[in-house]
């Protein structure tokens, strides 16, 4: 039975966007903070901190998850997946991300990177979900700026993309 | 926004959470999806010296089903429950409630001991909990017990579990056959936390209604038929019963309007949902 004392820093290693990542961090620090400021990652954005704005929306094990409710200890030896891990090359950017840009599904983007996690954890778990089961899962995340309309329109435009290219294939 | 420092322990078995729970007692808590606990954490409105983890706990992810009723043990997500097959068919009322628990991005890890533990006024897991006369097991290293729900909710986020104990499972009965069930709810936002949510069932003889996000606790009372001429009645005096305070949400005028009109109509969709 590991106990990880308050004052100590302490490894924590896990699989970041199919990479393994280690780093040293209290036992009280938060998942977000962890990915942000130990690794580097910083496209996982940080907003209201106690789980209701869905900025720091990640994947763990394959589940949309807020990383600011969720402390780094207890991510060890998880999967995790970020926004850095959605684009398939450097150059070139998935079919939602490519959608939201399309779309205007992104103004000042700050929501960005956590919504663009849901709508992908939904969209692999479910390719047909439906106009309804985006809008419930875009209800865990709040955006200022665009009125959720074109985003929505956004996501329905790489379902239907996602859904064209598999049959594809 | 950060949360103070505390010792975190990953505990491997029941007895080794129970040794540090027994040690420690009201310095600290218990960690399951920690989608309660965190928020308390970051906000510092909980300042343990210690965190006990209780996911990697091979025997508390095991959910069971005796005759008809459900046990769900400490480290299974509500995401657990809510894909399980046949929840709309058996535990009707638990699958209506679930979709109103947060968000799915916080159903992915919360888990269903948790709300019940956490007790929030609002929380839709203790309210249908009430509703249904289920029950909570409470285990320490002392002994175990099992307490009915409506005897463990005590007041706002506070339980019957003593310092040394933790919850182990919690036992949804089996659905009645020729019960209906209903479930409703009025929030801000899909997901958020009720002003006021209703949970009702109904046969032919009467129905049952728990409301939460009114009072301290979720509250569980016989009611008539929707139909009958007393129901009107019965609901205002449920309503006024509960003591609704005015807050940010919404005035307590406004919350005991929801109890008699929700309230109502969950009682009658219980009623068409009788097949």
């Amino acid at each position: 039975m590991p106990r990880l004392s308050a004052g100590r820093r302490h490894t924590i290693a896990f699989t970041l966007n199919g990479r393994a990542v280690d780093g040293e961090a209290e036992p009280r620090m938060l998942l977000s903070d962890f990915l942000r400021h130990v690794i580097g990652a910083t496209g996982t954005h940080v907003g209201c901190e106690h789980g209701v704005c869905g900025a720091c929306t990640v994947q763990i094990d394959g589940e949309p998850s807020r990383a600011c409710l969720m402390l780094a200890v207890q991510a060890e030896g998880a999967e995790i997946r970020t926004v850095e891990g959605l684009a398939p090359a450097a150059d070139r950017f998935s079919v939602l991300q490519e959608s939201f840009r399309t779309h205007f599904g992104l103004q000042c983007g700050f929501c960005t990177p956590g919504i663009l996690m849901s709508l992908d954890a939904l969209l692999s778990r479910n390719p047909n979900a439906s106009e309804l089961q985006m809008r419930e899962q875009l209800a865990g995340h709040l955006c200022r700026c665009t009125g959720y309309a074109p985003i929505l329109r956004a996501a329905l435009a790489a379902a239907e993309q996602l859904r064209t290219e598999s049959t594809h294939v | 926004m950060k949360p103070a420092p505390f010792d975190y322990v990953r505990a491997d078995s029941v007895d080794e959470a129970l040794d540090v729970l027994a040690q420690a007692g009201a310095d600290a808590r218990i960690l399951a999806g920690g989608q309660s606990l965190l928020p308390m954490l970051n906000m510092r409105l909980a300042r343990p010296e210690i965190v006990i983890d209780l996911m990697r706990i091979p025997a508390l992810k095991i959910v069971d089903e005796k005759g008809g009723a459900l046990i769900i043990h400490a480290a299974v997500r509500q995401i657990e429950i809510e894909r399980r097959p046949n929840l709309a068919k058996d535990q009707q009322l638990l699958a209506a409630a679930l979709a109103f628990v947060g968000h799915a991005q916080t159903r992915s890890r919360g888990t269903v001991c948790g709300s019940v533990a956490h007790a929030d006024p609002s929380a839709e897991l203790p309210l249908v909990l009430v509703a249904l006369g289920g029950s909570v097991h409470l285990r320490s290293r002392r002994a175990k017990r099992k307490v009915a729900a409506e005897a463990f909710f005590t007041g706002m986020m506070t339980t019957d579990r003593h310092d040394d104990e933790m919850v182990e499972a919690i036992t949804f009965p089996p659905k009645e056959p020729t019960t209906g069930y209903a479930f409703r709810e009025v929030a801000r936002r899909h997901g958020d936390f009720a002003i006021v949510a209703c949970a009702a069932s109904a046969d032919a003889k009467g129905g049952r209604l728990a409301v939460g996000g009114v009072a301290e606790r979720p509250v569980v009372r016989a009611m008539p038929l929707p139909g009958s001429s007393a129901i009107n009645d019965a609901l205002d005096e449920f309503a006024w019963t509960l003591e609704a305070r005015d807050d940010m949400h919404a005035s307590a005028r406004y919350r005991r309007e929801l109890v008699r009109r929700i309230g109502k109509s969950t009682l009658e969709e219980a009623v068409q949902c009788r097949a």
